[in-house]
């Protein structure tokens, strides 16, 4: 059985006039254990808000339409609101985008690191303090520094912290939002060397959401592509990354430097991803895609495997059945 | 490292004070209120050694003691009943500080825990404190103070709570909008994630985001209600056993001390009045300036007359 397992997953905004906007739209995708799941996509294609649908913290105006979040197989989203609250540290933590904001400026770091302990577990009092000394040193945070407050603490520290935070109650899946934004290169490479660390010492399968494609081909073995609230393509990082279904995909990876070849041209993709007001008919990417036929404008394409692991959402996909069967074949072999 | 640990959050301490007492020499204004405040904490806290006579012994008034104008004996004249003024002058500063202070506290307390509800929850839940905050907002004051105490019996702790219990709105409209503003931050959500609960969010998290609000307003707060208590005790609804400034002036202005020309016993406890309202005014607007960021002259402001 695996870890995690989100079937159909669709989030609603509701507007002050009472329209729903749907900003994540049949979400689908399997986490096993101790694995990595990349979350990419550009900003506003949904990803924080399908992250935030998991762990359901939604702000007030977002609505989870449909789907199901088996954890362990437990439907998370049928327990009652108390019930999900004693769950959520405990077995799916979250590591929040831009750290800054995220720790309470008046509070001292090490406070806010206990809160997490002892709202979950019943933690002896006088061995309380040594715990979140042993969860800073884990993330390399001297442990004296508990006593400080966040503005005290360079952006990796509090990033770092964060980390601490998400690992009080020992979770099996860490979601990370956005884990090196707003942080230099040097710091980035750090945060992802101990999250990486973490994840193989602590057997933790970790969601990572980024823009940044080096991390998920560097940290993960599954990626998911978004756009428009959908998924684009998912599969194994190896898969997706050598052999790009969807045109989005492909679009994406070429607007990544190659370190194997620098000299290679960047090519950005033209417009912006479609607002949830105003969502394209067809295909959702069909405006920006130079691929795009006359099927794209008025047909939603379904996720099919394109590959032993890999799925995409594109009707050009079909067009190349046998192909894919080939490839199949030959993976299979 | 625990040694290390207290002495960075005793440095913090003393840094937040320093930081204050910068801050302070750099206003004139807040200054100014501070050391006026201060005079009347020293009056209030050493009467009985100040004072050159026990205000509350009785005194067998003479005709020659009546409204005595200012002499070595009574440096500020006597009253209506023979008593030195300035004796009565420094208990007074007693009452109207423990009056400004208790019933601010009640205020706070009341204007707090609406605010944080109200701002915290929103909804119906926010919108119906907010319109019983506005009915008590359009009560006239005095008046519903006035019926209160005369229906509770003029005590000193009625009338603070009197006081008290109608002069919280203030409070509750400006934590409300400073609560909204909070909870929008992200490590409220963190906190949600976490799994604290609501009490534990509001007391834990926000709460000491708005105390600096809270605290600055109280000052204004203070301030109205020493003038509240002034008022009642003029009117003749203070507590008749204790002195205060405005139970001196209601006996000065009710026995005669105008067209007796004892212009001392109406002049001392009038100036008290003032001296302590514009104190704690002064000092709240320095200590709003301290907290309110957006008070504060900002360097790529235009050039513009600077608080200091």
């Amino acid at each position: 059985m695996p870890l995690l397992e989100v079937r159909n997953l669709s989030t609603d905004f509701i507007t002050p006039e009472g329209v729903a906007l749907r900003a994540v739209d049949n979400l689908s995708f399997t986490l096993e254990r101790s694995e990595t799941l990349g979350l990419v996509g550009e900003s506003g294609c949904g990803k924080t808000t399908a992250m935030l649908s998991l762990l359901r913290l939604l702000p007030a105006s977002g609505r989870i339409a449909q789907g199901q979040v088996l954890f362990d197989g437990e439907d998370l989203l049928a327990l009652s609101p108390a019930e999900f609250r004693q769950r959520r540290w405990r077995d799916i933590a979250m590591v929040f985008q831009g750290a800054m904001n995220a720790l309470n400026p008046v509070r001292t770091v090490g406070d806010q690191v206990r809160e997490a302990i002892i709202t979950h577990l019943p933690w002896e009092r006088d061995k309380l303090g040594q715990r979140v000394g042993e969860l800073l040193e884990l993330v390399g945070i001297p442990a004296w520094r508990a006593s400080q407050y966040p503005h005290q603490y360079s952006g990796g520290m509090r990033q770092r912290a964060m980390i601490a935070m998400a690992l009080a109650c020992n979770p099996q899946l860490v979601v990370a939002d956005e884990p090196t934004t707003a942080l230099d290169v040097m710091i980035q490479a750090q945060i992802l060397d101990l999250i990486d660390r973490l994840r193989r010492d602590l057997d933790l399968a970790m969601i990572i959401v980024t823009h940044d494609l080096g991390v998920v081909a560097e940290s993960c073995q599954k990626v998911l592509v978004m756009y428009g609230g959908r998924v684009a393509e998912y599969g194994t990082v190896d898969e997706v990354f050598t052999n790009p279904q969807h045109p989005y995909t492909q679009r994406l990876l070429r607007a990544f430097p190659d370190i194997d070849n620098p000299q290679g041209e960047l090519v950005s993709i033209p417009g912006a991803p479609p607002r949830l007001s105003d969502l394209p008919t067809g295909c959702r990417f069909h405006p920006r895609c130079t691929m795009a036929v006359e099927r794209c404008r008025t047909e939603l394409p379904e996720l099919r495997q394109v590959g032993p692991n890999q799925w995409s959402a594109c009707h050009l996909n079909e067009t190349i059945p046998l192909l894919t069967n080939v490839a199949t074949r030959l993976a299979g072999r | 490292m625990a040694l290390f640990a207290s002495q960075t959050s005793a440095s913090m301490v003393r840094s937040g004070i320093s930081d204050f007492w910068q801050r302070l020499r750099r206003s004139p204004i807040g200054l100014v209120g501070f050391f006026m405040l201060l005079v009347v904490v020293v009056l209030a806290v050493f009467a009985p050694w100040l004072a050159p006579y026990d205000p509350y012994a009785p005194v067998r008034a003479r005709i020659d003691t009546i409204y005595a104008p200012p002499s070595w004996e009574h440096p500020m004249g006597t009253d209506d009943g023979g008593k030195d003024v300035l004796s009565s002058f420094i208990y007074g500063a007693r009452v109207s500080l423990i009056v400004g202070f208790a019933a601010s506290l009640i205020s706070i307390f009341i204007g707090g825990l609406i605010g944080l509800v109200a701002g915290y929850y929103g909804g119906w839940v926010g919108n119906t404190l907010m319109r019983f905050t506005d009915t008590f907002l359009v009560i006239p004051d005095l008046p519903l103070i006035i019926v209160m105490v005369a229906l509770l019996g003029p005590s000193l702790w009625n009338i603070i709570l009197a006081i008290g219990i109608l002069g919280w709105t203030g409070a509750a409209r400006l934590v409300r909008s400073q609560v909204i503003s909070i909870k929008e931050r992200q490590f409220v959500t963190r906190a949600r994630a976490i799994g604290a609960s609501n009490p534990h969010i509001i007391f834990r998290h926000i709460l000491p985001l708005a105390l600096p609000l809270i605290l600055a307003n109280s000052t204004l707060v203070i301030s109205l209600a020493i003038l509240n208590e002034s008022t009642l005790a003029f009117l003749g609804l203070g507590d008749p056993t204790t002195i205060s400034w405005g139970s001196m002036l209601h006996f000065a202005f009710g026995r005669g001390a105008i067209s007796a020309g004892a212009w001392w016993a109406l002049v001392m406890p009038g100036l008290g009045i003032v001296w302590v309202v514009l104190g704690w005014t002064l000092f709240g607007y320095m200590l709003e300036e301290l907290v309110n960021p957006r008070l504060r002259t900002h360097h790529l402001m235009p050039e513009r007359k600077r608080a200091e």
